[in-house]
């Protein structure tokens, strides 16, 4: 997954990324001329004080100075930048959204069209939240709204003033005590790159609860009837995470082991 | 994403207000759907309006026995409620066989009847499509058909219905209350979805602002005794092929009355009157479910398609009616 690449909504929006030309190979590695950033770009620089940072860690600074200098790729912080500037001018429809996030309460000014997953992942600098297919249908930007799994993606950040928000990197508890769906993940290996894996774990421990109240799954039969505890009812309560690595035997196992009733 | 603004009335009276004054205005309530169209480009509002929380979020019982559901209840909770799980099955299955756990615990009985299709096409601004851009062509039609209509479908469209709990509404017998611009009304379910016609683009009856603030389900002699069966390409996770919602009464061992209603088949939940008309009174068995289903889908006009077309649904509709209506006639199913 290439975290520096802004999404297509961004570039219709802001006119970056520049399209790369195949024959430069520097241009091929992102990088490009001063003088060739859009306008509104340079604009930003200055504005944010000259300074751009290449990196979502944001120590290292990097000069831009004379045009015609090479600059490296700035896609993430380019976006970074560009998704502040959406926030705070965006035709004056931006509003102000104050929520939760892993106890850290934030009051934020956010442009309309931003998601709950952009608002974590952009405004906030807190990526436990992964954006896969951006589009609802693979669960890793799965996060507890009010202890309530949802996906981060569907969600506009404005409708979620007042929420409380737990991604998988605020599951544990204050004394750093992992939660118990995260150390039976370790146990049982239940990942391989990882990239859906905060996500699962979210939708397990949204699961657990929901389970624990007796809720039905569509492999519940007869379905007024109380579920059982089988890897027939986790595989059906966590299909809405999809791993593409293939980790489900270890998935299955360790939300077996977590939410085991005994 | 086209920019918009972002409104959250205090009450469901201001926000059917705001939208009915403003043309390109639209209602938000869980959006699973609409948040999606808006990043594709297929929604392109100049007003998203919150009603999350403007209309009742509970079930509640009503006088003679039936339910009335507020529009901004989750599915998920719908679905786990006892009342639903034991005296209406029909709808508590059609709503856990949809989408995942997160996308119900998001979505309301009011916004699911109203999702639009799935249609790959419709989905797909880079394509023509009559429903999204009236008038611009039909690209299923020759195209991919898999998941198109095979009944009720016009030369301007073949899409389907993509709502589980549509299907399962239409054999409860369900009113869809609704409160407008000019004041409220009650919809009855079967009434609500359209035909797709000449005008595609218009999926219900409703008109521009008009937001659904309950559902009612009335007691029936048949809701108990009901079940709703979807048939998808993957076990779960998936919109129907062909799904069937179907509620009866026995007396004296024949079948008193009846409803019964398919998914995945047409532009909206289809109510199959003729199956409904071939079994009532008649004395459960195979040969009579499957004539049921021969009626129903005489008038079936399968597509065809780059992928092989959808001729299949024909087959597959009537195997899961005759399976459902076994079920359902089943002597350990009376308890």
């Amino acid at each position: 997954m290439s975290a520096s690449r802004p999404p297509a909504s961004d570039a219709r929006t802001t006119g970056w990324p520049i399209p790369l030309t195949p024959w430069a190979p520097c241009r091929r590695a992102g990088f490009r001329r001063v003088g060739e950033l859009p306008a509104e770009a340079l604009d930003l620089v200055s504005r944010l004080g000259g300074q751009w940072s290449p990196r979502p860690d944001r120590r290292t600074r990097v000069r831009v100075s004379a045009p015609g200098e090479w600059v490296p790729p700035f896609y993430a912080s380019y976006r970074k930048a560009a998704n502040d500037l959406m926030t705070t001018e965006s035709l004056g429809a931006a509003r102000k959204v104050g929520l939760k996030v892993d106890g850290v309460t934030h009051e934020l000014t956010v442009d309309p069209r931003r998601t709950l997953l952009d608002l974590l992942r952009e405004q906030i600098d807190v990526y436990s939240a992964k954006k896969g297919c951006d589009h609802g249908q693979c669960g890793a930007c799965t996060v507890l709204v009010d202890g309530r799994r949802v996906l981060a993606c569907l969600m506009l950040a404005l409708a979620c003033d007042g929420a409380e928000v737990t991604t998988a990197a605020g599951l544990a508890g204050d004394d750093g005590e992992l939660h118990a769906v995260q150390r039976a993940f370790l146990a049982h290996d239940a990942f391989q790159c990882g990239y859906c894996t905060p996500g699962q774990i979210c939708s397990a421990a949204g699961m657990l609860r929901e389970f624990g109240e007796g809720a039905p799954s569509h492999v519940t039969s007869p379905v007024a009837d109380r579920p059982q505890w089988t890897d027939r009812e986790i595989a059906e309560r966590m299909s809405g995470n999809l791993c593409r690595c293939g980790a489900y035997a270890g998935i299955v196992a360790a939300v077996r082991e977590a939410g085991d009733p005994r | 994403m086209k920019p918009f603004t972002f409104g959250k009335p205090a009450t469901a009276a201001e926000a059917v207000r705001a939208v009915a004054d403003e043309p390109d205005a639209v209602f938000l309530a869980g959006g699973t759907n609409l948040v999606d169209h808006l990043k594709l480009g297929v929604a392109q509002p100049a007003h998203v309006i919150d009603v999350t929380g403007l209309t009742s979020a509970d079930v509640r019982d009503d006088d003679g026995g039936g339910l009335v559901i507020g529009a901004g209840v989750r599915n998920s909770d719908l679905a786990a409620d006892r009342r639903v799980r034991e005296r209406f099955p029909a709808l508590a299955e059609a709503l856990l066989s949809g989408a995942s756990p997160q996308l119900r615990n998001m979505a309301t009985v009011g916004g699911n009847p109203l999702q639009r299709t799935r249609c790959v096409y419709f989905q797909d601004v880079t394509t023509p499509c009559n429903k999204r851009s009236p008038g611009s062509g039909c690209s299923a039609r020759g195209g991919y058909t898999r998941h198109h209509a095979i009944l009720g479908a016009s030369d301007e469209c073949v899409a389907t219905h993509p709502s589980d709990m549509a299907v399962a509404l239409l054999v409860l017998d369900a009113r869809v209350h609704v409160l407008g611009a000019s004041g409220a009304r009650v919809v009855p379910f079967a009434e609500l979805h359209r035909l797709p016609g000449e005008h595609p683009e218009r999926d219900t009856v409703l008109e521009h602002g008009e937001l659904i603030t309950e559902i009612t389900l009335p007691a029936t002699p048949w809701s108990h005794r009901s079940a709703y069966r979807k048939v998808r390409d993957r076990a779960s996770y998936a919109f129907a092929l062909v799904s069937v919602a179907a509620a009866l009464s026995l007396s004296d061992g024949r079948i008193d009355d009846v409803r019964i209603a398919l998914g995945g088949v047409a532009h909206k939940p289809w109510r199959a009157l003729r199956a409904e008309e071939a079994l009532r009174g008649a004395s459960p068995g195979e040969d009579v479910f499957r004539a049921a289903a021969d009626a129903e889908l005489a008038d079936a006009r399968p597509l065809d398609g780059l992928d092989g077309g959808n001729a299949f649904k024909i087959p597959l509709a009537t195997r899961t009616l005759v399976a459902v209506l076994r079920e359902l006639t089943a002597e350990e199913r009376a308890r």
